[in-house]
C-alpha cells in the first residue's frame, strides 16, 4: 500500500480520491448511468459515495441474484454494459447464479463485490469468501484489487473486457481498506488490453469463399443467434439484406430471435428441441449451413451424428473457441458477424451475384410447413397457454414489447407463440436456464426502457424464485408486467417425467401456491386473475389499461405439454410433434441426457 | 471424436506474471476435463512481467485445438504456441532420484547413473540423491532401472520445452 500511505504534499492530497470516490468517478467516465446493487458492510464506503453525487442511479433489489438479473436484462434491451455492486461474502456468492447466466448468454457486465480488508484476506474473517476463486470459473475475467492506484486503471480494463470481443461479465473484488484510501485518479484515453485482443474483422478471402459457397448451394439455409442481437441493431438489418440477396430461408436459435420479423416469408420459426417442424428439417436436409453468431448448442442440435449430414458447414463466431468445439465446419469465420455479414453483402453484389434457383428447396419447405408444428385448438373454456400468449403477443405487438421469460414450458410457448420483429426485446435464459430471471430481467428492461411496455412471461413456479423483486419494481414506480402461466405444475419437469419416467409426477406439482393476487395487492401491485377461456383478453385488457405494475395470474390447462418437442440425444428427424406420438419409456442412454 | 486416437502435445503459453494466472490456466483443464501430464511454470522475463508455462497434455486433433482456443481467450494469455505442432523442439526435464542399499547394489546403482549421466547430488553411507535430465523417456527408464537397485522415491520437475533453431516464436 506503499503508493497510497506514503508522505503526500498538500497539493498532491487535492487531487487524489478515497478508493470509493474512484469507483463512482470512473463508473461516470465509462458513462455508467445505473447501478443495481444492495448494500453490505464491505461495500459501505462505495455507497457513501454514491449517496454524495447524483450522475449515476441506484436501484435497490431485494437479493443479489437479482441485482444481476435486472443488469441483464438493462444491457439486454439497450446494448449498454449492466452494472451491478454487492457486497462480500453472502453478497457475491448470491450474485453468481446471475454471473454464470451472463457469462452463458454473453451479456457484458461489470459486477463490483466488496471484500473484508487486505490484512484479513485469507483469516476466514465475516463476511469473507473467496470471491475471485469462486467466479473464476464463471466469469469472463475478474480482479482483485489490492492497491487503490490501480482501482481506476482496473475499472476502465475491465469495462472493456466486459464489452470487447464475445461480451460476458467481468469481477472487480474490492476489499474495504482499498475503498477507503486514496490515491490519483485519471481518466485514461483510449482503453486498450496488452494481451485481450479479440479479432473483430472476418478474414476476407474466407468471407469471399464464403459468398461463393452460398451463391453455389441448392438447399442453403441461414443459422443465426444471439451473435448477431450482441452484434448490434445494424446487424439485424444487414441479416435481412442477406436473406433477400440470397434468397435462403432463415432459422434462428432462442437468443436470436427477433433478428429476422416473425412474419417475413423467408423466417422458418426457431429451431432446435422445440423449433418448428420446418426449421428442423430444414437444417437436416440442407447442402449448406450457414451458422451466423450461434454456437451449435445441444439444444439445437440435438444428436450429434445425425446432424445435418449432408451439409456443407460455414461458421461465424467472435470466439475462436465456438469453432469446431461440437461440430466440424467446412469453413470457419473469426469475426464479429455483422461485419462479417456485411462484407459478405458487399462481395455478393460486387461480383454480381443473383439469388440461385431455390424452387425445389422452398417447395420441400413449404411441405414441412404444411404440419403446422406450432398448432393447437383452442375449443373448451379451459384456457390452452399457448393460446394465451398468443392472444397476449396479439394485443400487445402494435406496442413493440419487450418481453423477458422465466425458465419451461411457459418460456418455450413463448418463444414460439409471441413473435418478435426487432433485436433487443425478447430477454430469456438460454444457456444457463434460470428460473427465477425474469422478474428482475424484466425491472432492468424497464429501468433501461422506461416508456417501454415490458413483460415477464412467468411460470407459477419459477415466479417464486424471485419473488420479492415484486418490491423493487413498486419502490421505482417500473410498471412492469407479470403474466404467469399458471398450470400449478413445473411444467417441463411434468413434461419429461411423462416422456421418460412412466409419468410418475416426482415433486413437480406446485402445491401450496400463493394467492397471486392477494401476493400482488400485499406489494401494492394490482392483481389480476384470469380464470379460463372467456376471461383471458379481458384480463389482458385490464393490465394493459393499469398504468402501474400489474400481476396477472393466468390459469391454464393443467396437463398441455409443450410440442413439439426433440426429446435430448434425438435427432432431428425424430421430432415428436404431438403428444399423441409419445408412448412407453425411453432408454437408460436417453434419460441419462438432459 | 471419441475414435480418433489421442495425441500427446507440448504447448508452451506465455502468460502475465499475475497473481492467480496459473490457477486459471490449471481451472481450464480442470473444468473442461482435460488432461495434465506435466505442468512446469516459471518467470522469464526481465522485468517479473512474463512467465512461461509449459503443459504436456493427450488427446484426439479435435480437443487439442479445443484446448488452445480455450486457452488463448483466459484474458492474461498473451500465445500458446503447440510446440508439437510447430516442429523441431527440444523437451527436457529434471528428477532427482533417491536410492537406498548397500554393497553390490550401490555398485550398481552408481554404474547405471554414469551410463544415464545421472550425477550423485547427495549421498550418505546407505543412499544416493541423483540428479538425471534429459527427455522424458530416458528419465522414465533411469528410475525404471533404479527400481531394481533400492529405489526410495523421485521427484521430477515435469517437462520444458522450446523450439530449435535462432528465432524466439
Amino acid at each position: 500500500m506503499g503508493a497510497n500511505t506514503g508522505a503526500i504534499s498538500g497539493a498532491r492530497m487535492a487531487a487524489e480520491l478515497t478508493g470509493a470516490e474512484i469507483v463512482v468517478q470512473a463508473l461516470t467516465d465509462l458513462g455508467v448511468e445505473v447501478i443495481f446493487g444492495y448494500p453490505g458492510g464491505a461495500v459501505l464506503p462505495i455507497y457513501d459515495a454514491l449517496f454524495a453525487q447524483t450522475r449515476i442511479r441506484h436501484i435497490l433489489v431485494r437479493h443479489e441474484q437479482a441485482a444481476v438479473h435486472a443488469a441483464e436484462g438493462y444491457a439486454r434491451s439497450s446494448g449498454k454494459v449492466g452494472v451491478v455492486l454487492v457486497t462480500s461474502g453472502p453478497g457475491a456468492t448470491n450474485a453468481v447464479t446471475g454471473i454464470t447466466d451472463a457469462l452463458m448468454d454473453s451479456i457484458p457486465l461489470l459486477v463490483l463485490t466488496g471484500q473484508v480488508p487486505t490484512h484479513l484476506i485469507g483469516t476466514d474473517a465475516f463476511q469473507e469468501c473467496d470471491t475471485i476463486g469462486i467466479t473464476r470459473h464463471c466469469s469472463k475475467h475478474n480482479y482483485l484489487v489490492k492497491e487503490t492506484a490501480k482501482l481506476g486503471a482496473v475499472l476502465h480494463e475491465a469495462h472493456y473486457i466486459a464489452r470487447s470481443g464475445r461480451p460476458g461479465p467481468v469481477v472487480i473484488d474490492i476489499p474495504k481498506d482499498v475503498q477507503i484510501l486514496r490515491a490519483r485518479y485519471e481518466k485514461p484515453g483510449s482503453i486498450g488490453h496488452k494481451t485481450y485482443k479479440p479479432q473483430i474483422k472476418g478474414d476476407r478471402a474466407s468471407i469471399e469463399l464464403a459468398v461463393e459457397m452460398i451463391a453455389a448451394a441448392r438447399r442453403p439455409i441461414l443459422y443465426t443467434g444471439g451473435g448477431i442481437i450482441i452484434s448490434g441493431p445494424v446487424a439485424s438489418l444487414l441479416l435481412r439484406d442477406l436473406a433477400k440477396l440470397t434468397g435462403a430461408p432463415v432459422t434462428s436459435t432462442l437468443m436470436g430471435l427477433g433478428t429476422m420479423p416473425n412474419e417475413h416469408p423467408q423466417f422458418l420459426g426457431m429451431l432446435g428441441m422445440h423449433g418448428s417442424y420446418e426449421a428442423n428439417m430444414a437444417m437436416n436436409r440442407c447442402d449448406l449451413m450457414v451458422c451466423l453468431g450461434a454456437r451449435f448448442d445441444d439444444r439445437v442440435t440435438g444428436r450429434l451424428d445425425a446432424f445435418s449430414p449432408d451439409s456443407k458447414k460455414i461458421h461465424v463466431d467472435i470466439d475462436r473457441s465456438s469453432l469446431n468445439k461440437t461440430v466440424r465446419v467446412d469453413l470457419g469465420i473469426l469475426g464479429d458477424v455483422g461485419g462479417v455479414i456485411e462484407d459478405m453483402i458487399k462481395i455478393w453484389r460486387s461480383r454480381g451475384h443473383k439469388p440461385a434457383d431455390l424452387e425445389q428447396w422452398w417447395s420441400d419447405i413449404a411441405g414441412w410447413r404444411a404440419r403446422d408444428s406450432f398448432g393447437f385448438q383452442q375449443k373448451a373454456k379451459e384456457l390452452l397457454p399457448q393460446h394465451a400468449i398468443k392472444r397476449l403477443y396479439e394485443a400487445t405487438r402494435a406496442q413493440k414489447p419487450i418481453i423477458s421469460t422465466e425458465v419451461g414450458q411457459h418460456q418455450m410457448w413463448a418463444a414460439q407463440h409471441f413473435g418478435f420483429d426487432a433485436p433487443n426485446k425478447w430477454l430469456t435464459s438460454g444457456g444457463l436456464g434460470t428460473m427465477g430471471y425474469g422478474l428482475p430481467a424484466a425491472i432492468g428492461a424497464q429501468v433501461a426502457n422506461p416508456g417501454a411496455l415490458v413483460i415477464d412471461i412467468a411460470g407459477e413456479a419459477s415466479i417464486q424464485m424471485n419473488i420479492q423483486e415484486l418490491g423493487t419494481a413498486m419502490q421505482y414506480r417500473l410498471p412492469v408486467k407479470v403474466f404467469i402461466i399458471n398450470n400449478q405444475y413445473m411444467g417441463m419437469v411434468r413434461q419429461w417425467q411423462e416422456l421418460n419416467h412412466g409419468s410418475r409426477y416426482a415433486e413437480s406439482y406446485s402445491d401450496s401456491l400463493p394467492d397471486f393476487v392477494k401476493l400482488a395487492q400485499a406489494y401494492g401491485w394490482k392483481g389480476i386473475i384470469i380464470e379460463d377461456a372467456d376471461g383471458l383478453d379481458a384480463g389482458i385488457a385490464a393490465m394493459l389499461a393499469h398504468d402501474g405494475p400489474v400481476m396477472v395470474d393466468c390459469r391454464v390447462s393443467k396437463l398441455a405439454n409443450c410440442f413439439p418437442m426433440i426429446p435430448g440425444g434425438a435427432a432431428h428427424t425424430d421430432m415428436i410433434l404431438d403428444a399423441r406420438d409419445v408412448q412407453g419409456e425411453r432408454d437408460e442412454d436417453a434419460k441419462a441426457l438432459v | 471424436m471419441k475414435h480418433m486416437l489421442a495425441e500427446r502435445h507440448t504447448l508452451s503459453i506465455l502468460v502475465d506474471n499475475e497473481a492467480g494466472v496459473l490457477a486459471r490456466i490449471v481451472g481450464l483443464f480442470s473444468s473442461r476435463g482435460y488432461n495434465i501430464d506435466s505442468l512446469t511454470v516459471a518467470d522469464v522475463s526481465g522485468d517479473h512481467a512474463v512467465s512461461r508455462i509449459t503443459v504436456v497434455t493427450t488427446g484426439p486433433p479435435p480437443v487439442i485445438e479445443q484446448i488452445i482456443a480455450q486457452l488463448d481467450r483466459i484474458v492474461p494469455v498473451h500465445r500458446v504456441l503447440d510446440l508439437t505442432a510447430l516442429g523441431p523442439h527440444v523437451e527436457r526435464e529434471m528428477a532427482l532420484v533417491k536410492v537406498a542399499g548397500v554393497g553390490s547394489q550401490r555398485d550398481e546403482a552408481l554404474r547405471i547413473a554414469d551410463i544415464f549421466r545421472a550425477r550423485p547430488v547427495d549421498t550418505t553411507t546407505g543412499s544416493f540423491v541423483f540428479e538425471v535430465s534429459g527427455p522424458t523417456s530416458k528419465v522414465d527408464q533411469f528410475i525404471a532401472l533404479m527400481r531394481e537397485v533400492g529405489l526410495v522415491e523421485v521427484a521430477r520437475t515435469g517437462v520444458v520445452a522450446i523450439a530449435r533453431g535462432a528465432e524466439a516464436v
